[in-house]
This record gives structure tokens, C-alpha cells and sequence, in this order.
């Protein structure tokens, strides 16, 4: 089907036609024309945020959430550059993202009009691809490439920069299904015989251990379903990145938890120790690896990625595996089935044995208290109580972060959304917001350090106007705590400049934009304080104010092997000569 | 380890075999990417290089196929085998590359570099370029009483050998191409 219309219409047509049904943005000069036709419409929400930064993380956790791509809108000039840090976010830990960005008309484009920027030029390095449209003929098909790159392969996001005079500009449309994407096919099914050699690998391993990414929530809900099947049926022990929490659940019996940098200390001594490591869809961040020379010495590795680059990009590994995670675990386990569900047994039993001597070292118990709320145990207690409830989980970035990661357990995918990558303070809240746009009856939480959510805190109108009930339960230690820990540990307790001064009464902030404000102080009254927070009908601020000098354990500091971690305050043997990264 | 019935380091370049640990040794290598030929795509590639911190050598880039909208970019790269391989291995991500080529390992391939040498001077040293242009093959395609500009055509190493013999001859000014190279056989 084709028909005549302005580039301004097409973009809502496409989007229609994409099967969007929100969009986030902030109107200018550049993207007036759009604002216009998407006024004369309602089968697209519009969610109006504060600041584009927050609109690309809330379609950020509008995509994560839900697996379909988020997408947004914003003007030329400071709103493109507004939104380079949501897209470096996206772009590090493969979100899909469509964002379209207004540009100064063609025949002004390099003489620095009013409001002009480079947006393609800045953007390249920030987009897994980007597009300026200078010919309208060429728009509704540009749209539908864009959603095509965004999704396919390794996910992320996309722009696509439009010359106000492109949006004015008459031409025809052309729907989904005639644009041309063939150029673009990543390949999604894995080498059958590398799988056969991976299986016979499992048939024999002593030690083995599967170590699982964020790659596995991006293939699909499918790919979580098989993944559980897998590691059920061989009984293998598995980890996961900060990324994958959820794909496998915390309540699965052969879970070991996160593992690296703050990571549970059976996961990586586990990796430290197996003999086959099965790596799927994680790409051995420097948070995981530690000291790469000294990263798991004795294990044979096999990768399965959609990505070639993220094979044997920081550690070599034995057997590649280039593939969707779904594709290939279906595989696997074909395979694996058809020879016999053959795995080494008595191996095994050992091996477990031995991961059963670790977790007695309980890697996360703390000290807690009567008087003061430990952020620890603030977490227990939300755990606790909201533990069968379909929750969605959103963090900022910060001790917070890693103690939510350690302290709450994901039952499914997609419903724990975290800057990982880029690790964006400011990411949670807004980031809450495109989750709730995107389950309006869920409940979703934000964990937040006071630091972090005063970075979006602009982001309390848009709750408020668009009905959002985002709990943003603020861990509020009055420090940027993980920044303090770091100084505690490694520059001899000289805090600079991490304190959080001149903090806002949390309350009367939260009244004056409509919401409720609750705050606690004392550990005996949080249970009530946390179920009227989850009870209220709509956005509530949580000043949960814990203690101000708690450090984050396990650590294993930059630049140190996995089996070299601190367990406790034990700052003297930190200061034995850690990288500092 | 033993368990598992693995050789570490086989020899065999298929996919899935266990591979041996990358030789540390650095050494030049000759890409052929082939391009979706649209605004921005040559940056894309060097921004690729400058932001992972490879190194380019050598680049030429033009159109090869203008109905079907391709270039072909020449990159003369330097790196251990595994740099070269993630070099490979990002080219082959950005969305409009189509084809990456390591005509290096690949196989053997002729690399050709034209340049263009404006050489000024007087009476022997004259002659001399002149006669030197003639044992390299180089023609001449400008001249006046003073200087010469010769072209010459050949691998990097023989327009090396001949600038540096241009050089005490009165050698003004150079452009180089830089390399263009192709598989040899079919
Ligand atoms: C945008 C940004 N700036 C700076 C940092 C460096 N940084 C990491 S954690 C942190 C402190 C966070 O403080 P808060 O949000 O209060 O969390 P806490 O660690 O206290 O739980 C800082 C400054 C960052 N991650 N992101
Ligand atoms: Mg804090």
C-alpha cells in the first residue's frame, strides 16, 4: 500500500505501522511539523518528559521490560545532544532504541544555523547506526530499516535525524514489508557441529558452569524458558552478569547468584575453578574477568554470541559459538538429548560439594543493627515483602545497585532494568517511568542512592501528569557512597567531595509535585513504611535513611583475580596494591 | 582438564576448533571492506579505528559498482592476529559494511600503490633522476627545464625505494594513493 503524505505524517505512519504505541519526547523548533501530526492522532501515546535524557531512558526501560523497541523524539540541537548519554547507555548494553531527532533544513545543514548540531556526526560513535533523511522519498522506508537494525542482531539503538523541511515535504509511503533489509542479516543459528563438540564437553566435564549475560534476555523469553530447561536437566551450576539476573530464576536450585566485582563469592570462585565454562550472551566485561591473565587459568571456554566482536575480544576462548542464544540452546538441547542426556556424575557431585563449602562462607551476611537501618537489610525487607508480587525492578547507579543485585531475587527476564555498561547515574528513575508507561497496573520500583535520582529528579512532573505510580524506594546515606567506599579503601579515607550536601526535604518534595513522601529512619517501623508504600495509589518518594559508612562486600578490587576478594572491611589487605580503575 | 579429552592449540582454522594462543607478533595486513556506498560510511570506518585505537597504514576508498551502490575501502592495518581479528570482527558489525576481507590470510593477493614524485633540479643530478625513473619504470608526465613529475606504479616497498632515492636528487613533493589490492586467481 502507498500513498501520498508529508515526511511528518509518515513518521507517525511508520510508527503505527511498527507497532508502537508510546512514544517519549520533548517538542522544539525542529520537530514542530511531527509535534503537528501526532496532535491529529490518538493510536500513539505521547509521554512528555522533562528532559530528553530521560526520555531515551525510559524507552530504554519501556524496551527491557517488554522486548519491543523504545522509541523517542526530540528537537535538533541541545535536544539531540541531550540525549547522547541515554543512547551510550543503550548502546552498551544493547537496547533497542528508534530515536528520531529534528534537524535545521537541508539548505541550512553546515552553517550553523539556529539550533544546528552534527547530530549524525556525534551520534555515530553513540548509535549502532544512524541516518540523516535528506530526500522524503526515501523517508517510511529509512523508518523501517531503522526498526529492522534496532532489533536485529545484537539490539540497540538507532537514530534518525530529520531536516525540518524533509517533515514538510510531500511523497509517497511505503509500508514494512517492501523496505529493504536483506543486506542486514545477522546470522542466528550456530554451527551444528561446534554445538555437538560443546555437548560432548558437558558429557564430560568435572567442573563445568554456566555463565550467563544479558544476551540471554535480549534472544527472547524463549531463550530464558530453554535456558532453564538446560541447566534443570544437567544440573549444572550457573551464574549471571549484573545483565541476565532474572533469565535463570534466584529460586533455581542450581543459581549461585551474581558473580563479579560485587558478585557472590561461590560464583566466582566457581569460575575461578570449573573446568568448562559455558558463556552465553555475556561478554566478559572487566567487571567479570578481574585480572584477565589470571581469569579462570584452568577451564576450557565456549562462547555463544550474536556478536562476532565480543568473541575473543578480552579472553580467547576454545569454542565460538556465533548465534542467537535461543537458536542455539534449542540446538543444545536437541543434541544433548539425542546422545543420551549423558553428563559426568560423579564430577559433578564433587564439584557441587565443593560450591556447598563455599556458600558456607554466606559471602553476604552484614552486621546488622536496632537503631539504624542498613541498606542491606532495607533490601531484605522489600525482598520480603513484595516477593510474590510481578515486580519490576529499576536501580541507579552506586552501592545501591549492587546491593539490589545481591539482595533481590528475579524470577523472570525482563523484569530487572539496570545501567550496566555506561553504569548512568540517573538512569533508574526515569527508567521506572517507560516501565510503568509499559505495565500501568505492575509495580515498579526504583532502587535509587539520594546522589543518583537527583540526576532525573526533574522526572517527578512526568510521573504525575501521566499517572505514573513509580515507588522510588532512595537509599539515602548522604554520601555518593560508592565513590566514599573507594576513597575508604584505596585513598586513605580522604573523602572527597562525597557528600551529599544540601540534600531536599524528600518529603515536602514529594508533596509539592503531587506524590506521597514517606520517610524512616528506624528499622522497627520499615516493614509498615514499605507496605504503605506499596499499598498507595501512586507515585511515592522513599527516604530510607540508612547508614551513611556501610561498604559493599564481596568486592574483588579492579585488577585482582577472582579467587583475591575482600569479604569484610578488611582495608589493609585492599591497599596491597589494586589497579586503579 | 583432562576430563574433558580436549587438546588445547589444534592447528585446524575451522570454527569451533580449540585454537592455539595468539601469536603475540605484530604484523601488517591488507583488508578489502566492501561498502553499502551511502554519506558517512567512510567515517564510520575510521571512527572505528581512531575510537578502538588501531592503527590505519594505508587507506583508499572509491566506488566500484555504481548501480549497486558499493565502494570498496583498502586498509593496510598492522597488529597481533587477534587485534586483526577484532578489527575484522567490528568492520563486520557496522550495519552498511558487506563483506570484510583479510587479503593477508586469505590468500595471496597483488597490492599496487600509484604515485606521483615532482623532482626539481639541474644538470647530473637531472640526469640522473631521469635515468633512475627509467630502471623503475616510472613515467614522466610533466616537465620543464627544472623539474620532472614522474609517476610510478608498484608495491609500497618500491615507491619507498624510490622516493628515497629521489630524495638527494632534489624530490619536492610526493602524493601517494596509497594501496589498492586484489585476490590473485578466481
Ligand atoms: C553520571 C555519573 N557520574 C558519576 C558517576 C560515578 N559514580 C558512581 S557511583 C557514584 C555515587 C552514587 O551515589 P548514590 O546515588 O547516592 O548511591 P550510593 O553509592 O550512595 O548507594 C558516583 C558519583 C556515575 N556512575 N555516573
Ligand atoms: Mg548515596
Amino acid at each position: 500500500m502507498s500513498r501520498q503524505m508529508t515526511g511528518a505524517e509518515m513518521v507517525v505512519q511508520a510508527l503505527k505501522d511498527q507497532g508502537v504505541d508510546t512514544i517519549f519526547g520533548y517538542p522544539g523548533g525542529a520537530v514542530l511539523p511531527i509535534y503537528d501530526a501526532i496532535f491529529q492522532q490518538n493510536d500513539i501515546k505521547h509521554i512528555l518528559v522533562r528532559h530528553e535524557q530521560a526520555a531515551v531512558h525510559m524507552a530504554e526501560g519501556y524496551a527491557r521490560s517488554t522486548g519491543k523497541p523504545g522509541c523517542v523524539l526530540v528537537t535538533s540541537g541541545p535536544g539531540a545532544t541531550n540525549a547522547v548519554t541515554g543512547l551510550t547507555d543503550a548502546l552498551m548494553d544493547s537496547i533497542p532504541l528508534v530515536v528520531f531527532s529534528g534537524q535545521v533544513p537541508t539548505f541550512m545543514i553546515g552553517t550553523d544555523g539556529f539550533q544546528e548540531a552534527d547530530t549524525v556526526g556525534i551520534t555515530r560513535a553513540c548509535t549502532k547506526h544512524n541516518w540523516l533523511v535528506k530526500d522524503p522519498s526515501k523517508l517510511s522506508e529509512t523508518i523501517h530499516q531503522a526498526f529492522h537494525v534496532a532489533t536485529s542482531g545484537r539490539p540497540g539503538p538507532v537514530l534518525i535525524d530529520l531536516p525540518k523541511d524533509v517533515q514538510f515535504a510531500s511523497a509517497e509511503y511505503t509500508g514494512p514489508k517492501t523496505a529493504r533489509t536483506e543486506h542486514y542479516r545477522p546470522k542466528v543459528k550456530g554451527d551444528l557441529d561446534a554445538i555437538t563438540k560443546l555437548v560432548e564437553m558437558m558429557e564430560t566435564a568435572e567442573r563445568p558452569i554456566f555463565y550467563t549475560g544479558g544476551g540471554v534476555i535480549n534472544s527472547g523469553s524463549a531463550a530464558s524458558q530453554l535456558l532453564r530447561e538446560l541447566v534443570d536437566a544437567t544440573g549444572f551450576p550457573i551464574t549471571s552478569t549484573l545483565m541476565g539476573l532474572g533469565a535463570y530464576p534466584a529460586s533455581g536450585k542450581n543459581w549461585l547468584g551474581m558473580l563479579g566485582m560485587h558478585g557472590l563469592y561461590e560464583a566466582n570462585l566457581a569460575m575461578h575453578d570449573c573446568d568448562l565454562m559455558i558463556n552465553l550472551g555475556a561478554r566478559f566485561d572487566d567487571r567479570i574477568t578481574g585480572r584477565v591473565a589470571d581469569f579462570s587459568p584452568n577451564s576450557v571456554k565456549a562462547h555463544v554470541d550474536i556478536d562476532a566482536s565480543s568473541i575473543n575480544k578480552i579472553i580467547q576462548v576454545d569454542l565460538p559459538i556465533l548465534g542467537d542464544i535461543g537458536h542455539v540452546l534449542e540446538d543444545l538441547l536437541k543434541v544433548w538429548k539425542a546422545r543420551g542426556r549423558k553428563t559426568n556424575k560423579e564430577g559433578l557431585g564433587k564439584w557441587w560439594s565443593k560450591i556447598d563449602e563455599w556458600k558456607k562462607v554466606r559471602c553476604l551476611s552484614y552486621t546488622n543493627s536496632d537503631t539504624i537501618i542498613k541498606p542491606q537489610y532495607a533490601l531484605q525487607r522489600l525482598e520480603e515483602l513484595t516477593k510474590g508480587r510481578d515486580r519490576y525492578i529499576t536501580t541507579e547507579v552506586g552501592q545501591h545497585q549492587m546491593w539490589a543485585a545481591q539482595f533481590l531475587g528475579f524470577e523472570a527476564p525482563n523484569r530487572w532494568m539496570t545501567s550496566g555498561g555506561l553504569g548512568t547515574m540517573g538512569y533508574g528513575f526515569p527508567a521506572s517511568i517507560g516501565v510503568q508507561v509499559a505495565h500501568p497496573d505492575a509495580l515498579v520500583i526504583n532502587i535509587a542512592g539520594e546522589a543518583s535520582w537527583l540526576m532525573n529528579m526533574q522526572e517527578m512532573g512526568t510521573a504525575t501528569q501521566f499517572r505514573a505510580p513509580v515507588k522510588q524506594f532512595i537509599l539515602n546515606n548522604e554520601r555518593l557512597g560508592m565513590v566514599r567506599q573507594w576513597q575508604d579503601l584505596l585513598h586513605g579515607g580522604r573523602y572527597s567531595q562525597s557528600w551529599s550536601e544540601s540534600l531536599p526535604d524528600f518529603v515536602k518534595l514529594a508533596e509539592s509535585f503531587g506524590w506521597k513522601g514517606i520517610v524512616v529512619s528506624d528499622p522497627k517501623e520499615l516493614d509498615d513504611a514499605i507496605m504503605e508504600m506499596i499499598e498507595y495509589d501512586g507515585p511515592v518518594l522513599f527516604d530510607c535513611l540508612v547508614e551513611k559508612h556501610e561498604n559493599c562486600f564481596p568486592m574483588i578490587p579492579s585488577g585482582k583475580p577472582h579467587n583475591d576478594m575482600l569479604l569484610s572491611a578488611d582495608a589493609e589487605a585492599f591497599r596491597g596494591g589494586a589497579a586503579l580503575v | 582438564m583432562a576430563a574433558l579429552n580436549i587438546k588445547k592449540g589444534s592447528s585446524s582454522h575451522s570454527a569451533y576448533d580449540l585454537r592455539d594462543f595468539h601469536s603475540e607478533v605484530e604484523r601488517s595486513h591488507t583488508l578489502a571492506v566492501i561498502v553499502e556506498n551511502e554519506p558517512g560510511v567512510l567515517a564510520r570506518v575510521i571512527g572505528l579505528f581512531s575510537g578502538r585505537g588501531y592503527n590505519i597504514d594505508s587507506l583508499t576508498v572509491a566506488e566500484i559498482d555504481h548501480k549497486g551502490h558499493t565502494s570498496r575501502i583498502t586498509i593496510v592495518t598492522r597488529g597481533t592476529e587477534a587485534v586483526i581479528e577484532q578489527i575484522r570482527a567490528q568492520l563486520g558489525r557496522i550495519v552498511p559494511v558487506h563483506e570484510v576481507h583479510d587479503l593477508t590470510t586469505e590468500a595471496t593477493a597483488v597490492e599496487r600503490e600509484l604515485a606521483l614524485f615532482k623532482v626539481a633540479g639541474t644538470g647530473e643530478k637531472r640526469v640522473e633522476a631521469l635515468r633512475l625513473a627509467d630502471i623503475f619504470r616510472a613515467n614522466v608526465v610533466d616537465s620543464t627545464l627544472e623539474s620532472f613529475v614522474f609517476e610510478i606504479t608498484g608495491t609500497s616497498d618500491k615507491i619507498d625505494a624510490f622516493a628515497e632515492l629521489m630524495r638527494p636528487l632534489g624530490l619536492v613533493d610526493v602524493a601517494r594513493t596509497g594501496v589498492a589490492a586484489l585476490a590473485r586467481g578466481v
